[in-house]
């Protein structure tokens, strides 16, 4: 049987650019809708060409900010996706949107579009938060977001930033309690990294930002953790928590280092092809990858095979971020390598005295304490 | 050029305490002499490694021809030779002394004689040397030339009524400089027409002419393409090059008596390199050599390992190099439990050592682990039988040793009375005696005789801060002594950690033993699993620490398009791993083994 498939298509734009924000995304005066969204369904035929029909685990439009395209474009790709591949039962569609008022509007006509799960972008509930952190919604905007996609989509998911400049425990608890009372059943909580090259990452260095020492980070993670499990949210990965069942499946792909193509500037994607796991990267800056599709069909630029090595370091670095951890089978047969024979057995033994990790049966699973750790970790486990 | 007469040539060095502008006067007198065009000339322009511009100081003795069209109608040739002020690298200053007839004494007028003005101006007079007082920086509001005049009669009790007032920094008076050496210097004396004598000063190693020889010669002529013999064992080289400094290398025919210049003759070898050997022709061969230098003793030694274990032959042909730069340094096999194989180094003095380490990482791209700094102590064993000892990693056990001895000296140090007080409880503290203690003036000068092993870390640093930065400080080797010594060792998780081990006085090992047990515990970083840091002597431990484990460290999103940026992260976290040293699953840093080491208030 040829290998499942989740798709990933990126939309590079959005209305500003956020200070903390290193994904691809960029700003223009007027964004080429037509032009990038024709340019991503010429990618996507040419991709299904060479892959042949597989089955379609998911779709993720993600971003820059996927709420400002068309849904009319969002529409076109999903169908195109559903007929070059074969779509399993009650696919998982979704759609990253920012809560502004004017992407609200479109929601209904992305969940016309075949579009089954949102993912916003909330980042915080408190006006003067939002407005430090860049953001173009306000609280208010984002809550009524929330309360439209809640009566059009049957999943629904949102994004907040915390461990912000000067929050303290009390006022995060207080914020994620009452992002818990909106009822979603997945959030993404993430703790805000200085990326290189932002803005934050200057303030940063002229020590105009301060984030909180290490031990209130993880205060402040452990804390978070434990108001969502309050809730019912479970945290499945470092940063996520779902309501059982309600996973995002698309990213349980990447963490479970399943097959993926990515679509649109600087998309990544991991693809077996003639039986080999190939990493695939996109050109990044949106109107040169737009212009080599335009000529050659396709704005791929590097199509690596990778070495046992290579895939059981991914697979162990993306895996161990999982609550579930690592099935040793999977493993092997992912990536040529016995688990035992990828990590260190001294710091493995080591690891599991400290309460890092533990085997539950054939799975090797890094515990809460370890996910906290979980850079230095595999730094040290990984061999 | 090759024949100027003897009375047309002086040759000089200029001494001063660290900082007095030895450098800077050196640059005013090749510019006044048109050395250097405006555009080639830089500040402190000998000093030209790149750690002397970073720190500020001389490290390496240095040479420059001039030529100066005197008042008197005729131009000399004056061989300048600027030397490093600081006490680690006297033995860089007796050098330049015996290749010269005269110094200029250089004494910042806002700051007096300080200790290493003493101890150079005694060198200088041990080298009957013919020496100049000159008062600098007298630009500045603080400036006492008068004062310091009177000091120099009474301290170091040499007449400095004649003493010339200048700024180096401004240009004042360099002519008032120049017209002392040519009126006040002899010149040197020789015969043209013996057998030549060379005495070998100094040699480095240059990248793309291999060895350079600094030469004086005292009598005879150095020729190109003559044969040429070291008198110490006899070997032969064909001189390839003769020339000066002005300062860019110029070449020449020859060199006659009196001169100071390089040859370049093709040698390889440290050994056939011997810093103060007499250098003959080989055909025509002088009957006596020269007297040379004193060997120059290392007082410190530590051992340098590489990071990275295959960099071993690197770092070998590298401190053969550097030692052909520096023949004050001297480095011997060794292994170690924790570190593999590596070099026990000796050296001068701490700065000394921080030197060679930061050349050896910056000139020869070398990442080393300096192991704790020990002094050489002398142990006699039960068995009748006595030892150096350089490295306390291989104290024998307690049983075996009938007693240690260890090192002394004696600490001449200059202070502002205002700052004597704590001056003497620092020396105190470190188990010193009182010697003497004499005023001139508000400035006290106090000899101290102390262990070497309570100097060697951080006496200098801690003597700096007592007083403010107003103290000065020189010494000398002052014989062995007996002493309740013990070995401390430092155990990572459990695993003595061979290269932190050290020794200290009975009376301070417990003390020693926490403090540096703190400072593994705020050097070390936390890391993946906690860390427990002991001190103990033989099996009983006299301190510990705890260092957690560290308690976050994990990237907060991750997803399908990080997945290739993540791995190699972490293949470069891997491959830096590699090139660290573990100990017990520890990495412990390169710059905890000398921090560690030091000593707090
Ligand atoms: N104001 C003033 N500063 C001076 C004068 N001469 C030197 N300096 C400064 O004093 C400092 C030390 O000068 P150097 O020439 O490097 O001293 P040095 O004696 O060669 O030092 P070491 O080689 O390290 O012993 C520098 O910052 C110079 O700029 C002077 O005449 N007046
Ligand atoms: C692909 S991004 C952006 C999606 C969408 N454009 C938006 O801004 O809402 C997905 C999420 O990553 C998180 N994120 C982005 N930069 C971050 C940073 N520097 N630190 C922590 N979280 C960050 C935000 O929560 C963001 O919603
Ligand atoms: S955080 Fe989202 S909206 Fe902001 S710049 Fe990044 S991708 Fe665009
Ligand atoms: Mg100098």
């Amino acid at each position: 049987m040829p290998e499942p498939l989740a798709l990933y298509i990126h939309w590079p734009f959005c209305l500003a650019k956020c200070p903390y924000c290193d994904f691809n995304s960029h700003v223009r005066d007027v964004v080429p809708e037509a032009r990038f969204a024709h340019a991503l369904s010429r990618e996507l035929a040419h991709e299904a060409a060479r892959l042949g029909r597989r089955p379609l685990t998911s779709i993720f439009f993600g971003g820059g900010t996927p709420s400002l395209m068309a849904p009319d474009s969002v529409a076109a790709l999903i169908e195109q996706a559903t007929t070059l591949f074969d779509p399993v039962p009650d696919m998982e569609i979704t759609l990253e949107a920012n809560p502004t008022s004017v992407e609200t509007g479109r929601l209904r006509g992305f969940r016309e579009a075949g579009v089954n799960r949102v993912s916003l972008g909330i980042q915080a509930l408190d006006g003067e938060a939002l407005h430090r952190l860049g953001r173009e919604h306000t609280a208010g905007e984002a809550i009524a977001a929330l309360e439209l996609a809640r009566t059009l989509f049957p999943r629904i998911s949102f994004d907040l930033i915390y461990a912000r400049p000067g929050q303290a425990m009390a006022e995060w608890r207080a914020e994620l309690d009452a992002a818990l009372a909106l009822v979603a059943d997945h959030l993404s909580l993430y703790q805000l990294t200085i990326e290189p090259g932002t803005r934050y990452e200057a303030l940063h260095r002229q020590g105009l930002i301060a984030l909180p020492d290490e031990d209130d980070a993880a205060a402040l993670y452990c804390e978070t953790a434990t108001v969502a499990a309050r809730h019912g949210l479970l945290g499945y990965e470092i940063s996520n928590y779902a309501r059982p069942g309600a996973e995002s499946r698309h990213n349980l792909a990447y963490w479970r280092y399943q097959d993926y193509a990515g679509i649109g500037p600087g998309a990544h994607g991991r693809l077996t092809l003639d039986g080999r796991l190939h990493a695939t990267r996109r050109h990044r800056a949106p109107e040169p990858w737009a212009e080599r599709v335009e000529r050659m069909g396709s704005g791929q630029t590097s199509e690596t095979p990778l070495e046992p090595g290579e895939r059981a370091r991914e697979m162990l670095l993306m895996g161990l971020r999982l609550a579930e951890g690592i099935p040793a089978a999977r493993f092997a047969a992912r990536t040529g390598i016995a688990l035992a024979d990828a990590i260190d057995g001294d710091v493995l033994g080591d690891a599991i005295e400290a309460g890092y990790v533990a085997w539950h049966g054939d799975c090797l699973a890094a515990t809460s304490e370890g996910r906290l750790r979980l850079d230095a970790l595999l730094a040290a486990l990984v061999l | 050029m090759t024949d100027t007469p003897l009375s047309l040539i002086r040759n000089f060095s200029i001494i001063a305490h660290i900082d007095h502008g030895k450098s800077t006067l050196a640059d005013r007198l090749i510019q006044t002499c048109g050395g250097l065009t405006e555009r080639e000339m830089t500040n402190q322009v000998l000093d030209n490694m790149d750690i002397e511009r970073e720190r500020g100081i001389t490290i390496k003795a240095q040479t420059v021809r001039l030529s100066y069209p005197a008042k008197d109608g005729k131009t000399y040739v004056l061989n300048l030779m600027d030397t490093p002020g600081h006490v680690d690298f006297a033995y860089e200053v007796s050098r330049s002394l015996a290749a010269c007839e005269g110094s200029l004494l250089v004494v910042d007028a806002s700051q007096g004689v300080e200790a290493q003005t003493l101890a150079n101006v005694y060198q200088a007079i041990d080298a009957h040397h013919e020496i100049v007082p000159v008062l600098n920086k007298i630009d500045l509001p603080a400036a006492e030339p008068e004062q310091v005049r009177q000091q120099i009669e009474e301290v170091v009790g040499i007449p400095a009524d004649d003493a010339i007032e200048i700024s180096a920094k401004t240009g004042l008076n360099i002519i008032g400089v120049l017209e002392a050496l040519v009126t006040r210097l002899p010149p040197p004396v020789g015969d043209a027409d013996a057998p030549l004598q060379a005495l070998l000063v100094d040699s480095w190693y240059d990248a793309y002419l291999g060895v350079i020889i600094l030469v004086r010669v005292k009598n005879g002529r150095l020729k190109r393409h003559s044969k040429i013999r070291m008198m110490s064992n006899g070997a032969t080289h064909t001189v390839e090059q003769v020339g000066v400094f002005s300062p860019a290398m110029r070449p020449l025919d020859d060199l006659g008596p009196g001169e100071i210049g390089y040859i370049n003759a093709a040698i390889k070898t440290v050994a056939d390199c011997n810093i103060g050997d007499t250098i003959t022709d080989d055909r025509r061969p002088a009957s006596q050599a020269l007297p040379g230098f004193k060997a120059s003793i290392p007082v410190v030694w530590c051992g340098l390992f590489p990071i990275d274990a295959d960099d071993f032959e690197k770092l070998r042909e590298s401190l053969g190099k550097l030692r052909l730069n520096d023949a004050s340094f001297h480095f011997e096999a060794e292994t170690s439990a924790a570190l593999g194989f590596g070099y026990r180094c000796g050296f001068l003095g701490l700065l000394h050592l921080e030197i060679i380490q930061e050349r050896l990482t910056r000139e020869f791209n070398l990442d080393l682990i300096a192991t704790a700094p020990s002094v050489v102590y002398r142990i006699h064993r039960t068995n009748g039988t006595e030892e150096e000892l350089h490295n306390p990693a291989d104290m024998p056990d307690g049983s075996l040793i009938e007693s240690i001895e260890e090192p002394w000296i004696r600490a001449t140090i200059m202070v502002p009375d205002e700052y004597l007080g704590p001056v003497l409880t620092l020396c105190n503290d470190r188990r010193g005696r009182q010697v003497d203690l004499t005023y001139v003036g508000t400035r006290a000068m106090a000899v101290y005789r102390l262990p070497l092993n309570e100097v060697v870390f951080d006496f200098y640093d801690r003597l700096k801060s007592v007083s403010r930065g107003y103290a000065s400080f020189d010494y000398a080797m002052d014989g062995y002594e007996e002493s309740d010594l013990v070995r401390i060792s430092i155990l990572v998780n459990l695993e003595p950690v061979d290269a932190l081990s050290f020794i200290a006085h009975r009376s301070a090992a417990e003390t020693r033993g926490r403090s540096i047990c703190g400072k593994l515990k705020d050097l070390i970083p936390r890391q993946l699993f906690k860390i427990a840091i002991q001190a103990a002597i033989g099996g009983r431990v006299i301190a510990r620490e705890t260092i957690g484990a560290l308690s976050k460290d994990v990237t907060a999103k991750c997803y399908g398009g990080d997945i290739s940026r993540k791995r190699k992260l972490l293949d470069k976290q891997k491959e830096g791993k590699k090139r660290m040293r573990q100990f017990g699953k520890v990495e412990i840093p390169q710059t905890a083994f000398l921090a560690a080491l030091k000593m707090d208030a």
